[in-house]
């Protein structure tokens, strides 16, 4: 009796809760009240968590409120879950979009979404592309090779006259980006022989000592750069997948008494990177722009939806370099540019 | 079985080996011997492929790094051994993090509060997760993986996706540094090794530890002689939680910061340690000092192929399978047991 009258009641709370968590994040929702001749977009990004996605899915919200169109979005539970985001592809046809902006988490959502331009849907992918990359109507993004060219190009005239010792924070075996960041930075660097198709393998040089994962996260990239500096104690110059593994990187630097000796470069630009660039912990980072990607692919979706016309192959949204301390012939944008222009 | 035993007694040459094999005999039915040779195993290895290896601060860094994942591992230790599991932990430490921090930084609570205050709120998961699993009578997983995501994105909502930084200095007092024998080593890595010292005592010693075991070796028979199970496995899940809490304080003094991005694949990686270490997935069996060996060998392997220049894929690809290893032993000595 105690026991079944104390289930109903949580039951009951839990119910209450459950219609006030609906009610609330609807009322945050950006759907237009009740215009059923409107466009609708889909935006499925890889995860929820990762700022750069959250900031990606903000600059798609703003452009469909600005424009007038319905935004339904979805994402992955973690990097790499590619089966909730092919579910969220298929729902998204289904509720009638008219074109989705995706930032595929793996190749297998190829298939759903060749079914989805089979329909009529515009699919554009945003940030990474997908294998082939003819998937896609097209592509918005960053050249992420780009971006590892232009830090790895302020490194060497850093570097100039000093042998470096060249620590590698990857991210972890599978997604581009981590491949191309890595051999950008090479190139620029000045190893020969190193083109941006190189996208599956890391390419490396005698100058690279160590070699370590940090799945972009800050305590793993913490480890990395610990366990490097045990390999090599003389590494002078780290390249990081990302600010956050380059925040650990630092802590790292800083307990080994290091600080200040080594030069640590990054990719990415947002926010709370460029706070590090000021602060010194980072010497240069790429900033790149979610919000462009996601806004101008907005504007794509409702072009196609009104002249029927698709956008197609490669964008490039950009990449400056932002740093506190600029070297001769590496063209690079400075602080005040680069916090007003972050994200996250 | 035999007449050997009796037979050796009768000549003096022979007793000496014989009260060896007798030792290897009792070390090998010992269960932690397992993880215990396979951490030995590896770090022999290690250290001829990498003379950094066997170093006196390379080993101290391979302690700071298990810590996150060690600490967890106890708690979900814990909750194996009741033939439960609990996918929560890594998200739940999160959370403290974040509560701790965001109260110091943001909100100037003392530090000493705000650590208290995080670690009930860890704590206060652990009681959901008990509550679920023993009133609502929910297999463990499934709680757990609820929890798990409310967790997830209760960390992500509070923190507004901000890493908090600059955290008071009593938050990050288990990071300071003193030294042995010329080797720095955390404080951090005391409070594991003395709370794996601890729960091993409690675990051996104490009603509620022998209970621990009981109920996961027949929960109905534990019942029927009187201990109310479901007081125990919740009390169970609220010291785990409250595990977690101290695990995240312990994270924020490596890293400095409240990250609401840590921790994500602790869940996975803490159930490794404990499966590596010896402790039966289905209840009632294992050492928890051998979690702590089961983690060893993780840290090991990740540092150890980092200093050999080896991919990480390879990381994994091991990690894979001495976890099948590791599980495959305990079955075949279990069924050796049961007759």
């Amino acid at each position: 009796m105690r026991f079944s009258r104390w289930l109903v009641s949580l039951m009951g709370v839990l119910t209450v809760s459950l219609a006030l968590l609906v009610g609330l994040s609807s009322a945050r929702s950006d759907a237009p009240a009740q215009n059923t001749a409107t466009i609708k977009v889909g935006l499925i990004t890889k995860t929820d968590t990762n700022p750069f996605f959250v900031k990606m899915k903000q600059g798609a919200q703003k452009q469909a409120r600005a424009l007038g169109v319905t935004l339904l979005t979805a994402a992955g539970k973690i990097d790499g879950d590619a089966a909730t985001q092919i579910t969220a592809i298929e729902n998204m046809v289904s509720a009638g979009v008219k074109g989705i902006l995706i930032t595929p988490s793996n190749d297998s959502v190829v298939p759903a979404i060749r079914k989805a331009r089979a329909k009529g849907v515009l699919v554009i992918a945003l940030d990474t592309p997908p294998n082939p990359a003819s998937a896609v109507d097209a592509l918005f993004a960053t050249n992420n090779f780009t971006a590892g060219v232009l830090i790895g190009k302020y490194a060497k005239v850093l570097f100039k006259g000093k042998t470096p010792k060249i620590a590698m924070l990857d991210l972890f075996p599978g997604p581009s980006v981590g491949y191309l960041r890595h051999n950008g930075f090479l190139s620029g660097f000045g190893v020969a022989g190193i083109t941006q198709k190189d996208s599956t393998k890391y390419k490396t040089s005698p100058d690279v000592v160590c070699s370590a994962d940090t799945s972009g996260d800050q305590a793993k990239g913490q480890t990395a750069m610990e366990t490097c500096l045990q390999k090599s104690p003389d590494i002078n110059l780290v390249y990081t997948i990302n600010e956050p593994a380059a925040a650990g990187a630092y802590t790292a630097l800083k307990n080994a008494g290091k600080a200040g000796k080594v030069t640590v470069v990054s990719v990415d630009g947002g926010c709370a990177g460029v706070r590090n660039v000021k602060a010194g912990v980072i010497a240069a980072t790429s900033q790149q722009y979610p919000l462009k990607m996601a806004s101008r692919g907005v504007q794509a979706v409702v072009n196609y939806a009104k002249t029927g016309k698709k956008v197609s192959g490669y964008t490039d949204t950009g990449v400056n370099l932002i740093t506190a301390k600029p070297v001769a012939g590496v063209p690079s944008k400075g602080l005040a540019f680069g916090l007003a222009n972050c994200w996250g | 079985m035999s007449t050997v035993e009796s037979g050796a007694t009768t000549d003096r040459g022979d007793a000496p080996l014989e009260r060896l094999l007798q030792f290897g005999r009792a070390a090998v039915g010992n269960p932690i011997a397992g993880p215990l040779g396979a951490l030995a195993l590896a770090m022999i290895f290690f250290s001829f492929q990498s003379e950094q290896f066997l170093q006196g601060p390379n080993l101290s860094l391979i302690l700071q790094q298990t810590v996150e994942v060690g600490v967890l591992a106890i708690g979900q230790t814990l909750i194996i051994l009741t033939a439960g599991i609990d996918l929560s932990c890594g998200a739940v430490m999160a959370f403290g993090m974040i509560v701790m921090t965001k109260l110091a930084v943001h909100s100037g609570v003392p530090a000493i509060p705000a650590i208290l205050l995080g670690v009930l709120a860890c704590a206060a998961f652990g009681l959901v997760n008990g509550l679920f699993v023993t009133k609502v009578r929910l297999p463990a997983f499934i709680v757990t993986l609820g929890t798990f995501n409310i967790a997830m994105a209760l960390v992500h909502i509070y923190s507004n996706e901000e890493t908090i930084a600059n955290p008071p200095s009593a938050m990050t007092f288990f990071g300071r540094t003193f030294s042995i024998g010329g080797t720095d080593i955390t404080y951090a890595v005391v409070l594991m090794l003395a709370l794996y010292a601890l729960f091993w005592f409690v675990l051996t010693q104490t009603t509620w530890g022998n209970h621990i075991y009981a109920v996961g070796n027949n929960p109905e028979a534990t019942r029927l002689a009187g201990i109310r199970t479901d007081r125990l496995l919740i009390s169970v899940y609220v010291v785990a939680g409250a595990i977690y809490g101290l695990a995240a304080l312990l994270l924020i003094a490596r890293t400095e910061v409240g990250d609401p991005n840590a921790g994500q694949t602790d869940n996975l990686d803490s159930i490794t340690a404990v499966v590596l270490g010896g402790t039966s997935l289905f209840g009632g069996r294992g050492a928890v000092i051998g979690t702590l060996f089961g983690a060893l060998i993780v840290g090991v392997f990740r540092n150890g192929l980092v200093l050999m220049g080896v991919s990480s894929v390879y990381q994994i690809l091991i990690t894979g399978i001495l976890v099948i290893l590791a599980v495959s032993v305990d079955q075949l000595t279990h069924r050796k047991e049961r007759g």
